[in-house]
């Protein structure tokens, strides 16, 4: 995906007019943060929980080569393939030759943030692959031709009329007069479409939530059911995950799942948690004759052992982004590139690089509502202000910052300048202020001035009063 | 002030007056010292303090961050307790000073006993002096914004609660998402006004909504922001430190309005 993080400034002042996407945002605070809350006030032991699969992950990353090899061992013993992929295109280029050795014509994907990472669909479509997402939001947007907005609703930017657009675009073969403000007939819309796609699909492709050293399994959680005829229908299951998303144990995926499915949607577990091992045994109903695990690393390998490292215990539950007051007020495109929000804010740079995506760590208020609601106790925001360490040191923030923070320190590390230049700010300020007790304008606070109003001082600093009044 | 229990001695409070404080509103720093004096404490302010380093901090400037701190570290020794009436700076001293000195054993060791002797100052007086009851009146609404480091970085949630509670003539009508940022964030509002201030409307919108005449919290940060939109908008809601109530002295006009 062509990233448009540079542009984040005009992108926000694009979102925070668009009614419609505003309208949307309305609703998570009502959404995602009230179920949560009512599910892990229900769970005594959550806190505890979040010990746990913080340990289990950090562990993991500790000896991640040890355990990526017993996974792999594991994956070839139940009969399926590893494929190590470095980045994004040595990816892409495995699953072409997945591809190409069944003969794919069509490809029916689930859910997979990694697929946007590596911009899958693209490239298969390029190559005269045809890709069809099967998640019921993967599908809108597919339709509409545009990115994810959110890493578990990634439609969660439309309203229902821009659904209704959208298939009345699309499904040129059905009745246009059909009824479908219902939410299930949508729905049903979508089902009845998709639903050949399935059966014709060579390949089916999908993420993982966990993928399980002890067996070789990999975990998706999925509420619709979409992932199971993914993975079981075509010829070949492509199963398209990162490093990290690995655990040692069932149990430990266990561990886990407790946390997952209450922090992103309020649910106790997701509808459907499935679980594949290798390619279909001999005595098996049903399954795909080949399976294959797509490793991605990506540069996540260079995060290890940096201040970053902590990132790679994140799950994807989204619970940062649906508590997040910035997320909130731009939504997910704004950020410009395929994970946005808190956690997007800090793994972005990693993956495309700081100078690239500079103002995703900037653009937070530090308020710390993420790192509360992390199930992976990750510190988010201490790992924005690395970022901006980073570019601080490497000179890459803007030089108005700069300046204005270097004039702002000198003074602030002489005490008795400072009361000088204090004093005599607030006098002015205060003096011109005084009548009305605010500003409609100031100079270099335009930002500031053009919503709001800024208060005056009351006139003389608090140091040169105390001091008088000391020496009365 | 009634007293549930005195601490053993009159302690010896370094105030840390936060730079918004000294330049902006004054009378939040002596509604403290009244605050602190009247629990019982023996209060001083320190003249070679600034900043808490904030500033510097959050814009990834490390080494200046390091000496600002270092200086309020000198500034501070040998108080029993220093308290500040903000949130965001107390959480700077308390969890964020230690961090920087990690490779600096002499100073971290200085640096981890200011942040154990740091308070916030609602908290101080109710966590710390045991203050049950202020003897202050004020007749109004009061809503309240709970600023974000404050909140989760010191868990100051009941204590301002706690005290207002004892104002005579004061109702408190809690605030609909009293926890959600109100987008002042420091410098994150000259960086990013335009998201700044779509959050400092919601959050004006809310206050309005609960029908409350006051807005109250213990940042100055915050409280400018939340004044600044109210008053843009055209509402009358009077806006206050939360120090100023709790001591009883509102006789300055509220944040951004004239003088009567
Ligand atoms: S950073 Fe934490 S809260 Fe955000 S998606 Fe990852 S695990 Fe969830």
């Amino acid at each position: 995906m062509q990233s448009t993080t540079r542009a984040f400034k005009a992108n926000v002042r694009k979102a925070i007019v668009e009614p419609g996407l505003q309208k949307a945002l309305g609703m998570m605070k009502t959404g995602f943060q009230v179920r949560r809350l009512a599910a892990v006030e229900k769970l005594p032991e959550f806190e505890q929980l979040r010990d746990q699969a913080r340990d289990i992950k950090n562990h993991v990353l500790e000896n991640l080569d040890f355990y990526l090899e017993r996974f792999e061992r594991k994956v070839t013993e139940a009969g399926g393939k590893v494929h190590w992929c470095r980045s994004a295109e040595e990816a892409r280029e495995a699953i072409l030759g997945i591809c190409r050795g069944v003969g794919a014509k069509t490809v029916t994907k689930g859910k997979s943030m990694i697929a946007e990472e590596i911009a899958l669909n693209d490239f298969l479509e390029e190559e005269g692959i045809e890709p069809i997402e099967t998640d019921l939001g993967e599908y809108i947007i597919q339709l509409r031709g545009e990115p994810p907005s959110h890493i578990i609703a990634p439609a969660i930017h439309l309203n229902k009329t821009d659904v209704i657009d959208a298939f009345q675009k699309a499904h040129t073969h059905l009745d246009p007069n059909r009824p479908m403000e219902e939410p299930t007939a949508l729905l049903e819309e979508a089902r009845g479409v998709l639903r050949p796609k399935f059966l014709a699909a060579d390949v089916g492709i999908t993420g993982a939530n966990f993928m399980i050293a002890e067996t070789g399994s990999t975990i998706i959680v999925t509420n619709e059911g979409n992932g199971d005829l993914t993975q079981i229908l075509p010829k070949a299951h492509v199963v398209l995950a990162s490093l990290e998303k690995l655990v040692p144990t069932f149990e430990d995926a266990a561990t886990i799942l407790r946390l997952l499915a209450r922090s992103a949607t309020g649910q106790e577990f997701s509808v459907y948690t499935t679980v594949s091992t290798g390619p279909r045994r001999p005595d098996d109903l049903d399954g795909p004759a080949e399976f294959h695990v797509v490793l991605l690393d990506n540069g996540r390998s260079d995060i290890l052992g940096t201040e970053f490292q902590d990132m790679l215990r994140c799950i994807r539950c989204s619970a940062c982004l649906n508590h997040c007051p910035v997320y909130a007020t731009v939504g997910g495109h704004a950020y410009g590139w395929v994970y946005p929000g808190p956690m997007g804010a800090v793994l972005t740079p990693t993956l495309i690089g700081i100078e690239e995506s500079g103002h995703l760590p900037n653009a937070s208020t530090f308020c710390g509502r993420c790192e509360s609601v992390c199930p992976m106790r990750i510190p988010l925001p201490k790992m924005m202000r690395h970022w901006r360490e980073r570019e601080f040191e490497r000179h890459l923030s803007p030089p108005s910052v700069r300046a204005g923070l270097a004039f702002w320190a000198w003074f602030a590390k002489r005490p008795r300048l400072y009361r000088l230049a204090t004093g005599l700010a607030a006098r002015l300020l205060g003096l011109f202020g005084r009548a009305h007790g605010r500003y409609g304008w100031l100079p270099l606070a335009s930002g500031w001035t053009r919503g709001r109003e800024f208060p005056a001082p009351e006139g003389q600093t608090f140091m040169s009063q105390w001091r008088k009044r000391s020496r009365a | 002030m009634a007293l549930a229990q005195m601490p053993a001695a009159s302690p010896r409070v370094g105030l840390f007056v936060t730079c918004l404080v000294d330049l902006m509103r004054p009378s939040v720093g002596f509604a403290a010292i009244r605050l602190l004096e009247n629990a019982g404490c023996r209060v001083e302010v320190p003249e070679t303090q600034t900043c808490c380093g904030q500033p510097a901090y959050n814009s990834g400037d490390r080494r200046d961050t390091r000496d600002i701190a270092r200086s309020v570290v000198a500034a501070f020794a040998g108080y029993d307790y220093v308290v500040v009436p903000s949130g965001s700076c107390a959480g700077m001293i308390h969890e964020h000073y230690p961090a920087l000195f990690a490779d600096e054993p002499e100073t971290l060791a200085k640096a981890q006993d200011l942040a154990r002797r740091t308070h916030e100052l609602t908290s101080f007086l109710v966590d710390v002096m045991k203050v049950e009851r202020v003897g202050a009146a004020y007749s109004g609404t009061v809503t309240y914004h709970d600023s974000c480091s404050g909140l989760r970085e010191l868990k100051v949630k009941r204590q301002p609660r706690r005290l207002l509670a004892s104002v005579s003539g004061l109702t408190l009508k809690e605030l609909p998402g009293a926890e959600i940022c109100c987008g002042f964030g420091g410098t994150f509002c000259v960086k990013y006004p335009d998201i700044s201030e779509r959050m400092a409307t919601e959050k004006a919108d809310d206050i309005k909504a609960t029908g409350a005449d006051t807005l109250l919290a213990g940042d100055m940060g915050c409280l400018m922001n939340m004044a600044g939109k109210l008053q843009r908008q055209g509402s009358g809601v009077r806006v206050r430190h939360v120090a100023e109530v709790l001591a009883g002295v509102t006789d300055t006009p509220p944040i951004g309005e004239p003088k009567a």
